[in-house]
């Protein structure tokens, strides 16, 4: 059951992928989908961390920070391509993750978000001091990723937004198939099992230590590639990519979707992404409607959108 | 020879002395009983043995190593593992996860195969799910196996932490009330399932609050009263202590003082 719906999951997901951009109404769109996308690959990280695991994190968007900052970086001061780029911040924030996880993991609840804050906050203080190397506050320029050139030399043209659309797309997908595999392994029960009782986990002969921190650093990484995915699409960025709101963006997408699921998480993130483009005509009340929204979803469905709704759905079925 | 031993164990909460000095061991294939009035220290006695707690005083041997105060994981490792008495279940995972993550030590998962779902990984979760459906068949859930395990009633949650213990492979085994809030005829098939392990090899401690169930299936029972042990032996040498007599009528005279 659990590998078929895997891959029924996966195909309903690409489809959705594959036909959305019919009913874009401008090139735009390419653009905000593809932003969806890589907001969906953090977000997904944390469903590991939050959703399976069941600890917290308010500092992920360092993570995505260190992503970020790698591609800028990385091929002006190392001379290496940003495709490697990418690779060298995975593995900058997956060594992080294993060195800061390991002490603030034995933390628990707020204590453990607390320490995560302060993780997040001091990368994107760093980013900002750093004037010398970061361009401070106002940012940075990030190289072109040279994708879109050999592909065009392919005889395959595709505009900017095209191209991330179907580039986040991939990679996301990707992330999804993965986070599943996870989630019916044996490293994946183990993980849910701490979640549901650290006590129980131990006497079957889990170490919980290591398996907090493994999703720990799976979620890290899953961060920082969605933050290099950003910058190189954007082709520039802000120390912003690391701070505080964007940690909690992420938290509240996950939550809104359905922490415990990885097709709920991507609906949150859509959503979460969608919104302020909708919302523009409310201008300055824009935050005031996402906080409502938020709040009504927590008080009226818990779980999270997608978990809700399916419970609602095979509850009036059955 | 003893596979579990019990030497001096004590442990205080603040001012409390909830454990104090006690002493025993348990064989391969025995079953231990350990019975006392609420609030004795049975089950700080367990958490003491199976690494939860930290014992003030004393120590705790398996197959003559000193495992004292070892983490929970590395006893599983070792072959201890328990059931609770306030039930431990992970309970947003179905009924058949549940023992799959019992058989966590088994498997021995490697997080690359995990994530990319390799054949060897796939082969050892199918290997493990099979084993899974067996011990849910011997507690009588396997109707259940897909189910989440939140769903369950008290008593089939109760059978399935056992199911859950067996697929760690134990050679010592703790269980605390496993018949706690089940009914005549399941209390017996937990009975029965006990004997059987038993017989099996499995060195059995157990807490339970039914006498009779005790008296019939124990070889050796402990008796512990405000944290002492205050007698142990047969079951009708036990049944006849008049220590033993006086600590149950005490603890029934005046509940509200039995606790200290
Ligand atoms: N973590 C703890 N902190 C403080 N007191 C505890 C703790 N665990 C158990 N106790 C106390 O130890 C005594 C023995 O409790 P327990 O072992 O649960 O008894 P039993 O299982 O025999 O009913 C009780 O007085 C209980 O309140
Ligand atoms: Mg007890």
């Amino acid at each position: 059951m659990s590998a078929n719906s895997k891959w029924v999951q996966l195909a309903v997901l690409a489809g959705i992928m594959l036909v959305l951009p019919v009913f874009f109404p401008s090139g735009y769109y390419y653009r905000v989908g593809a932003l969806v996308y890589v907001n969906a690959l953090s977000v997904i990280g944390l469903v590991i961390l939050i959703g399976y695991a069941g600890q917290i994190s308010l500092g992920h968007a360092g993570f995505a920070g260190i992503g970020a900052y790698a591609c800028a970086l990385a091929p002006v001061h190392l001379g290496i391509h940003p495709a490697l780029a990418v690779l060298l911040g995975a593995v900058i924030s997956g060594v992080l993750a294993i060195l800061i996880g390991r002490p603030i993991l034995r933390l628990k609840g707020y204590y453990l978000a607390v320490a995560t804050l302060g993780f997040g906050i001091l990368v994107s203080m760093v980013l900002s001091n750093e004037r010398g190397l970061t361009g401070g506050p106002d940012g940075m320029a990030v190289p072109d990723l040279g994708l879109r050139q050999v592909l065009r030399g392919m005889g395959l043209k595709l505009s900017g937004g095209e191209f991330w659309y179907i580039a986040n797309a991939l990679v996301l997908l990707v992330a999804i198939w993965i986070a599943l595999n996870l989630f019916h392994s044996a490293t994946g029960r183990a993980m849910r099992a701490l979640h549901g009782s650290e006590t129980a986990a131990r006497t079957v002969g889990i170490d919980v230590a290591r398996y907090k921190l493994q999703a720990f650093v799976i979620s890290a990484v899953y961060a920082s590639v969605a933050g290099s995915l950003l910058a190189l699409q954007n082709g520039f960025i802000t120390p912003d990519v690391a701070g505080f709101m964007h940690s909690v963006e992420m938290v509240t997408m996950a939550v809104l979707g359905g922490v415990g699921s990885v097709l709920g998480a991507t609906l949150g993130a859509a959503i979460l992404t969608l919104l302020p483009q909708v919302l523009t005509v409310l201008a300055d009340y824009e935050q005031l409607v996402l906080g409502l929204i938020m709040i009504l979803v927590m008080i009226f469905l818990p779980l999270g959108l997608l978990p809700s709704i399916a419970a609602r759905i095979r509850w009036r079925g059955v | 020879m003893a596979i579990l031993e019990i030497n001096g164990l004590g442990i205080s909460f603040g001012g409390l002395r909830a454990v104090n000095d006690v002493s025993f061991s348990v064989k391969p294939g025995e079953i231990v009983s350990v019975i006392g009035p609420n609030g004795a220290g049975k089950t700080t006695l367990f958490n003491m043995i199976s690494g939860v707690y930290l014992p003030s005083d004393g120590e705790v041997k398996l197959n003559g190593e000193n495992v004292t105060a070892k983490a929970p994981h590395l006893l599983a490792e070792k072959g201890l593992t328990r059931t609770f008495q306030n039930l431990q279940i992970f309970q947003e995972m179905t009924v058949l996860e549940n023992v799959l993550a019992g058989f966590h030590l088994s498997v021995r998962p490697s997080i690359l195969s995990d994530l990319l779902s390799l054949p060897g990984a796939k082969r050892r979760s199918a290997e493990a799910r099979e084993k899974a459906m067996a011990f849910l068949e011997k507690v009588r859930l396997a109707n259940a196996a897909e189910e989440e395990a939140g769903n369950l009633s008290y008593g089939a949650l109760k059978r399935l932490e056992i199911a859950r213990a067996l697929a760690v492979g134990p050679k010592v085994l703790l269980l605390d009330e496993p018949a706690a809030g089940c009914n005549a005829v399941e209390t017996e098939e937990i009975d029965e399932l006990i004997a059987e392990l038993a017989q099996s090899g499995i060195a059995i401690l157990l807490v339970e609050h039914d006498m009779k169930m005790v008296m019939r299936i124990s070889n050796h029972i402990v008796v512990l009263d405000h944290g002492e042990k205050i007698a142990e032996g047969t079951p009708e040498a036990v049944s006849k202590n008049p220590d033993v007599i006086a600590a149950y009528l005490g603890a029934e005279e005046e509940p509200a003082h039995a606790d200290g």
